[in-house]
């Protein structure tokens, strides 16, 4: 495949750069010589660390995405959004209860939601944002928690609430609550630690670590596999 | 549709071959097959990528170049122009590193009355813990047994593994997932409650706790947020640099730098918790790697400028599944949850050629010797070559919309550039994932070095020669929080004298002694430079006086 490079003009804070076409919004950053130090992460889409806005020369419409994830696209103007301050309910998640109105009362702020749909249209993930921030306001944790388990938490959300809500704080709160105390209880984990600490489960263990190299190979070509489907 | 047109013709012969492979089960290799197979192919066993340490504790050990350059560099402090009576933090506990392991030790340490500070290169939860897909392990099911998972993670390190490692890992794993779940983790669970659990490369049984796919994403963000509402001290963009130590050789604290500013903070501390992850970002061999922008070893290089022995460190872990197309996710991980579902490896003629569950090391070896040996990988326009990675089985054989259900993440990061891959199979190839030495510890987390524990991918000794999958997030829960509960109690009763920078002169002139001081980079590294290289037009004469700081310190 021997065709020769397409390059794409892109505008970084303004100033016009040609880059390969191909490049992800954060590697054609480094190819303009930029070295990042903040707005970057695991650079593979799970951090949240490289929440970007960028728009295009001709149309000033903003779009967002993680910087790690996008392609470079024509015309792109780049910016970076280092750092953004979110407010944060400090609780303790052990005394609360896991009811409706819990939300409410840490994160009263939430009736202030107008409809807007910014964090939706904002959420890199395509999260249903405004949805889950109406299944807040009704004090539904489960259907929160189930709408926002992708959330990286890159703030893009919070950044852009006309409001100045903080959605994906607020669906952390939901999750913690759901896995803590509605999630159902899972029986034989509980059953297998009662086992551990009444010394049930030290004998086999025991055998294993004094036995020497021969024999744990035996022991392992000859252990039963359970099919994985 | 958005594979170029000579790659469709490949994913033609794997769509063909589909059915016949759908009841076709490749028989795992016996120990005499797989050691053949791992000497001629795994990259670790690749002559002349390797080199004995010239100094330091292991002196004589091999590791690969990138980790010996570093390992034997140049402190990038002068111990003489730097203040030490002016201390900013006093603390019992500082935990080095803000990942999975870093903030469990940091909670534990808290949690036995210490007074703690976090300090992180990145931000709080810039780790690899958020990117690690598949699961946690925990032999909590009926048929399994701590003595099974045991086994299984000592033959799947080459029976290298240190027992009483081993055995703290499968012993807290039960507990771990409970305490994770107490503070807010949603695991998967059947409709009766029952964790829903799945297989994995290496494990004989259904093992693996997860949350989707974003079951690294889950633990990390709720650790954080714990952090955050307890209380807890953490400054970000503060890499560690270098460790202090007293007269008898104590650790005692650390020297942080803002990675912005260069100022340099002087933190005392009666212990201190390394979590300073792993080393991606090195590139061994050229490898692209799956892990976070920090991946640089950094605490490696402290510990043992400081005396701290390292184990394994000739072992590293290449994930068979790294993205080979397109070229936006190149190297980035594939979780191994996709053939634990039921996907299998195949070439480009559409025929399997490895058992897709066996250890990590064979698969990625089968897949190199696939490509090299055997000319049956596909080449793609960056020239990368991989093979298939047959998705599209698992809504076969565990019905329509699992991989939706199971697979979300990844469904987004190929559904971005147009590859569903419930329906088209994925291109992989091998990528540097971890790790599997690192410094050596006891089952509480000590180093060699008293004062100094270690948690995590940083420390070395429980997986090996090659860890199982679901055992790193297991490690650095059942290490982290086992080493931020030793470090509190050490603190307790330690007596830390004068904080000192003396291992590091000591260092210094060893490596002059060698005459390696010159031929050695600046460590710890702190970041990759991917950033094109800006020529320097500086005259000569001036170089050192107008050298930016940030340059200095890099």
């Amino acid at each position: 495949m021997a065709e020769s490079i397409r390059m794409v003009d892109i505008y970084v804070m303004g100033k016009h750069y040609a880059v390969p076409e191909g490049l992800t919004i954060l590697t054609a950053l480094e190819y303009c010589g930029y070295r990042i130090i903040r707005g970057c992460g695991c650079r593979a889409g799970f951090c949240g660390a490289c929440a970007t806005i960028y728009n295009f020369k001709n149309d000033p419409l903003l779009r967002y995405d993680l910087a790690c994830q996008k392609t470079v696209e024509q015309d792109m103007f780049l910016t970076q959004i280092p750092f953004f301050p979110a407010v944060k309910a400090q609780y303790d998640l052990q005394q609360i209860k896991a009811a409706g109105e819990q939300i409410l009362a840490l994160y009263p702020d939430i009736v202030k939601c107008f409809g807007c749909n910014t964090c939706t249209k904002t959420c890199p993930q395509e999260l249903e944002v405004m949805w889950y921030m109406s299944d807040a306001l009704r004090g539904d944790i489960r259907e929160v928690s189930r709408k926002s388990f992708d959330c990286v938490m890159c703030g893009l959300c919070a950044a852009r609430c006309p409001q100045g809500l903080v959605p994906y704080n607020v669906a952390l709160l939901c999750r913690r609550l759901y896995g803590r105390y509605l999630a159902p209880l899972s029986n034989h984990l509980e059953e297998r630690i009662a086992d551990i600490e009444a010394g049930k489960c030290n004998g086999d263990v025991e055998r294993l670590k004094k036995a020497d190299e021969r024999e744990l190979r035996r022991l392992y070509a000859e252990r039963d596999i359970e099919p994985a489907f | 549709m958005m594979y170029p047109h000579y790659i469709e013709e490949s994913v033609r012969k794997v769509e063909a071959t589909r059915e016949r492979r759908l009841k076709e089960t490749l028989p795992r290799l016996s120990a005499d097959a797989k050691t053949p197979l791992l000497q001629r192919f795994h990259p670790d066993y690749v002559a002349g990528k390797m080199r004995p340490l010239a100094v330091g504790p292991n002196k004589g050990d091999s590791t690969p170049n990138e980790i010996a350059d570093l390992l034997e560099g140049n402190s990038r402090i002068d111990p003489d122009k730097i203040d030490l009576s002016k201390v900013d933090y006093d603390v019992d506990v500082l935990v080095i590193g803000g990942g999975g392991a870093g903030a469990s030790a940091a909670l534990l340490a808290q949690e036995n009355g210490a007074n703690v500070l976090l300090a992180t290169k990145l931000r709080l939860g810039d780790c690899n813990t958020v990117g690690a897909q598949a699961g946690t392990q925990a032999a909590d099911r009926s048929n399994d047994s701590l003595a099974i998972h045991y086994l299984d993670t000592v033959g799947g390190g080459h029976f290298a593994n240190i027992p009483e490692l081993v055995e703290a890992l499968v012993k807290d794993a039960p507990s771990v997932i409970k305490w994770l779940e107490t503070l807010g983790v949603n695991w998967d669970k059947n409709p009766d409650g029952s964790m829903h659990e799945l297989s994995g490369g290496g494990a004989s049984r259904l093992r693996l706790h997860s949350a989707k796919d974003y079951t690294g994403l889950e633990e990390m963000r709720v650790l954080r947020d714990e952090l955050r509402n307890r209380n807890i001290s953490y400054v970000e963009f503060s890499a560690a640099i270098e460790l202090l130590t007293d007269d008898k050789g104590q650790v005692c604290g650390a020297v942080l730098a803002n990675l912005e500013t260069n100022e340099l903070t002087i933190v005392r501390a009666k212990a201190v918790v390394m979590a300073t992850g792993g080393m991606g970002r090195l590139h061994i061999q050229g490898f692209p790697t799956t892990n976070h922008y920090g991946a640089t070893a950094d605490g490696l290089v402290l510990a043992y400028r400081a005396g701290a022995r390292l184990i394994f460190m000739d072992t590293m872990q290449y994930h068979p599944t790294g993205a080979a197309y397109p070229m936006q996710i190149l190297g980035q991980l594939v979780t191994e949850k996709v053939r634990t579902l039921g996907a299998q490896l195949v070439n480009a003629d559409g025929v399997q050629f490895v058992m897709p569950l066996e250890p990590r090391d064979v698969v990625a070896a089968a897949i190199i010797r696939e490509c090299s040996e055997r000319h049956k990988g596909i080449d793609t326009p960056t020239g990368q070559v991989g093979v298939w990675l047959d998705s599209p089985m698992i809504d076969l054989i565990r019905g329509s919309g699992t991989v939706a259900r199971e697979l979300p993440a990844m469904v987004r990061q190929f559904g971005r550039y147009g590859i569903d891959i419930a329906k088209e199979p994925m291109l992989i190839y091998p990528t540097l994932h971890y790790q599997n030495g690192g410094i050596k510890i006891n089952a509480d987390g000590a180093t060699t070095i008293p004062g100094l524990f270690a948690a995590g991918e940083c420390e070395g000794g429980v997986h090996g020669r090659n860890r199982l999958i679901g055992n790193s997030t297991l490690d650095i829960f059942v290490f982290g929080r086992r080493a931020g509960r030793a470090a509190a109690q050490w603190s307790k009763q330690a007596k830390p004298g004068t904080p000192t920078l003396n291992h590091v002169r000591r260092w210094q002139k060893s490596l002059n002694d060698s005459g390696l001081a010159h031929q050695r980079p600046i460590s710890p590294m702190l970041l990759p430079d991917y950033a094109k290289a800006i020529p320097d037009y500086l005259p000569s004469y001036t170089r050192e006086s107008l050298k930016p700081s940030w340059m200095k310190l890099a």
